[in-house]
């Protein structure tokens, strides 16, 4: 790849979804004389925030309390999130939510005109804040046109970072930057840098995730030493459409939508989430249980009824139904517009007169890039936010509409905070950098370019060979065996990419070199999450090892740190302590009456 | 294969580096009624041809990166269903009125540009803290501009409008209706200041209401209805300008 241009910034963000963009907004209102370089792969707007549905949950009316938002979130969790920042992102959320209303972003209303919530899984109290059944839709557009409100956020769309550049002091310094129009590579500088690349559920066959979820900034952090934290917890949502993996939203349950099985049978009342109430019931859904227990308990309920015999056997692989009739043409349409618009199109069935064909699906990451409380890594001037990020306030399981909220608080956190540093530390050495960023674009020329044309590997092979070993050894349920498997297979495949052979060896627009280099991207993911799985000998949340079923506090009750091996060796493992300020690991119950019992 | 089973897609394919003008080329792709064209698609540039190249990512229609022309109409490529053609073949094209990069992929600056500069963001004078609560708006202020909300920036519109592709001055479709949807905001108080851009030179009276817009909408967003009562708005404000001081606004509700 030819050497590119070099652009001077105060501030460097790779990633233009929902947690780039706030970081965004936050260093160009605090500073307005800085300079915010904002680099993406895609244009901002197509960027993944854009398919979340459901909500984004903060504490705002007077039924509910802070304090059950935190219960929630590290009871949802299995005890794994760190408290200290539990209490933060809970604390800040609703004061984030607001802000986003201030920018326009178009809430459902009650008719008082405030903001309407409602129930997701592992809730007590109803806190969702929601934009009908689009809500990660409004956001991110609310987000990015408020970004253009401000001259100093300069915006590098199209340009896909492969590479962090460390200055000779050890700070992060900016990125090396494929310009996807002419090929050409770009060194962007700046005095800080953060990471929003978000999630990398690509990494799996059947996932809610679009192409670009390829986990190319938690990569780009391991490379260059930092750990990826917990990277063993998979999120599999309970509700995707079978075949293409389309998320059918929480809120259907939220709004009162039933999961049950062949036999027409609420199956989820077998598995210690308390007791159905008859759809007609003013009570139903009943918060933190059935339905509205949290994604991973339901996702591992539908294993145990299918290792049963209990499900519906489709081609696209076995079913549950999730029923809405009951709920009307009228409330669906008003609610969740969407979920009816995608089962039409995508499942072919309409959810106001048929039931709609869900299975379990790869939805979210909740391991990620190793920051602390205030976005930072453990190398000085480097930040993450989002999906890409583990704070950790997900832990072994996220709850339902966090996510969307974490990306404001903690994005907004982390441009404060990068901001700061940037301020601190203004000089760096131009001329390392420039040679670090023409370094590797000799690489990625050398990988790719140089290689000869006959008898190498396609991307797809490889790519498939992942798919299925993840899938079979670190789905929903994992052991020793299925583990150890995988990791092998990652290992084989590591080797096999050094094979990788293109078909397109130009520059503009080389959408097979991105595929590449995404693949390389997903290896160094998939490496982590079947080490750390395999390591991890306990169950908790959505780790759930068949050979050590339970959850064991005295060995576990800590954070998994793989870091990357520069000699191509496995990852080493180490742990360190959750952090627990006032709750106390506890018995994790859903069903009447769970969830924080005041004195 | 059996012929049955296989359907011809005819993409349209232009390299800058190596083409002087563009081509077609053809290639045989197993039929599964399940897929929409871009499964197709993505299948020819996993096992056929790497080089061959386009956009795309959520595959459910709500990113708006996989815009292209299937048979010479303007589609989500997501939601373009294979079945819905077959037997017959398909032709593909990128999105007419636009530059095009390579391939399927058309030049976005100018869009981008558009959407900057009819304002989309609220505006106002007074700024509540955020410790003063959510503004305040009622379901029948929402339902005021909601559906130009739903825009996905997919660019449809703009190759269905025969104004969009040789009038550069026109905003089009897209951004007009976006410029409408905050100055029907009860929130926002901007209005004079985009009634700026949007009536200046060609920017919204290029539109010749032809209506293409919004019948090729993938969103039901009606970008032509927004551009009609945008006119309206502005030749109101107009008026307005000779006998009230700038920036007076048209009352929109209150808020609070």
């Amino acid at each position: 790849m030819s050497h590119g241009t070099t652009h001077q910034h105060d501030v460097i963000i790779i990633g233009g979804g929902g947690a780039g963009l706030r970081a965004s907004i936050a260093i160009a209102q605090e500073n307005p004389s800085f300079s915010v370089a904002c680099v993406s792969k895609v244009y901002p707007m197509r960027s993944h925030t854009v398919t979340a549905e459901g909500g984004a949950a903060a504490s705002i009316k007077p039924n509910d309390t802070l304090e059950d938002h935190i219960y929630d979130t590290i009871s949802g969790a299995d005890w794994l999130a760190d408290q200290d920042a539990v209490e933060y992102f809970v604390n800040r959320a609703p004061s984030e939510m607001v802000q986003l209303e201030h920018w326009g972003c178009p809430w459902s209303r009650e008719p008082d005109g405030s903001v309407a919530v409602r129930p997701f899984g592992g809730m007590k109290i109803e806190r969702t804040w929601f934009a009908a059944d689009k809500t990660g839709f409004h956001m991110l557009h609310s987000l990015f046109q408020t970004t253009l409100k401000y001259g100093n956020i300069v915006r590098f769309d199209e340009h896909f970072a492969t590479r962090l550049l460390i200055d000779d002091d050890g700070r992060c310094r900016g990125c090396a930057a494929i310009e996807l129009q002419t090929g050409r590579v770009k060194t962007i500088l700046g005095k800080s840098v953060i990471i929003c690349t978000g999630g990398a559920g690509r990494v799996f066959p059947f996932t809610t995730n679009g192409a670009i979820k390829t986990g190319d900034g938690m990569s780009m952090a391991y490379r260059a030493g930092v750990a990826l934290k917990d990277m063993e917890f998979i999120q599999y949502h309970p509700t995707g459409l079978p075949g293409t993996g389309i998320l059918i939203t929480e809120a259907s349950r939220g709004e009162g939508g039933i999961l049950v099985n062949k036999d027409g049978y609420r199956y989820l009342q077998d598995y210690d989430l308390g007791q159905p109430l008859d759809v007609s019931d003013p009570r139903h859904p009943l918060k933190r249980a059935m339905e509205l227990g949290p994604r991973d308990k339901l996702s591992q309920c539908f294993m145990k009824e299918r290792w049963a015999g209990r499900t519906i056997a489709t081609r696209d692989g076995h079913v549950v139904h999730l029923d809405l009739r009951h709920l009307g043409e009228a409330k669906i349409d008003k609610r969740i517009p969407f979920v009816r618009e995608l089962a039409r199109s995508y499942a072919g069935i309409d959810p106001v007169h048929q039931p709609i064909p869900v299975r379990p699906v790869v939805h979210y990451v909740m391991g990620g890039i190793d920051v602390d409380s205030n976005s930072a890594t453990t190398i000085p001037g480097l930040y993450a936010a989002g999906e890409c990020a583990c704070v950790s306030i997900n832990g072994a399981n996220r709850l339902g509409s966090n996510s969307l909220t974490e990306l404001l608080v903690f994005g907004a956190q982390a441009g404060k905070h990068a901001a700061r540093f940037a301020m601190d530390h203004p000089d760096y050495n131009v001329s390392a950098l420039e040679t670090q960023a023409a370094d590797e674009g000799a690489r990625v020329r050398r990988a790719f370019f140089d290689a000869p044309r006959k008898g190498g590997e396609r991307i797809v092979t490889l790519r498939t060979e992942l798919h299925e070993a993840m899938e079979n050894g670190a789905g929903i349920y994992r052991d020793a065996e299925s583990l150890e498997a995988a990791c092998a297979t990652v290992a084989d495949l590591r080797e096999r990419y050094r094979k990788l052979n293109i078909d397109d060896r130009t520059h503009s627009f080389n959408t097979e070199l991105t595929a590449a280099l995404e693949l390389g991207s997903l290896l160094d993911c998939a490496e982590a999450m079947a080490h750390s799985g395999l390591q991890r000998t306990e169950s908790r949340g959505s780790h759930q090892r068949l050979d050590h079923t339970e959850r064991n506090d005295e060995e576990f009750l800590a954070h998994s740190l793989a870091f990357h091996q520069a000699d191509g060796g496995v990852p080493q493992i180490e742990y360190k302590p959750v952090t627990i300020t006032k709750w106390p690991p506890g018995a994790r119950t859903y069903g009447a009456g769970s969830g924080l019992k005041r004195e | 294969m059996d012929v049955k089973d296989t359907v011809m897609l005819e993409i349209f394919r232009y390299h800058p580096e190596t083409d002087s003008e563009p081509r077609f080329q053809s290639y045989e792709v197993p039929y599964n009624e399940d897929w929409v064209v871009l499964d197709a698609i993505n299948w020819i540039k996993d096992h056929v041809d790497g080089s061959l190249t386009h956009r795309w990512s959520c595959r459910m229609g709500v990113c708006g990166s996989c815009g292209m022309m299937v048979n010479g109409e303007p589609k989500l490529t997501c939601a373009a269903f294979l079945k819905d053609y077959y037997p017959f073949g398909i032709k593909v094209e990128p999105l007419v009125n636009f530059a095009v990069e390579r391939d399927l992929v058309v030049d976005m600056d100018g869009f981008m540009d558009k959407l900057q500069e009819v304002k989309p963001y609220i505006i106002r004078d007074d700024v509540n803290d955020t410790s003063e609560g959510e503004y305040r708006q009622s379901p029948a202020q929402l339902a005021q501009y909601k559906q130009y909300s739903m825009c996905i920036n997919c660019m449809l519109c703009y190759a269905a409008c025969p104004v969009a592709g040789h009038e550069d001055e026109f905003l089009g479709p897209a951004a007009l209706a976006l410029g409408h949807r905050y100055n029907k905001d009860s929130r926002d108080q901007g209005q004079a200041e985009r009634l700026d851009v949007m009536l200046a030179g060609e920017a919204i009276w290029g539109c010749t209401f032809v209506g293409e817009c919004t019948v090729v909408c993938p969103k039901h967003v009606d970008p032509a209805g927004a551009i009609q009562q945008a006119k309206a708005m502005a030749a109101q404000e107009y008026f307005k300008g000779f006998v009230m001081p700038k920036g007076t606004g048209v009352s929109k509700g209150a808020d609070g």
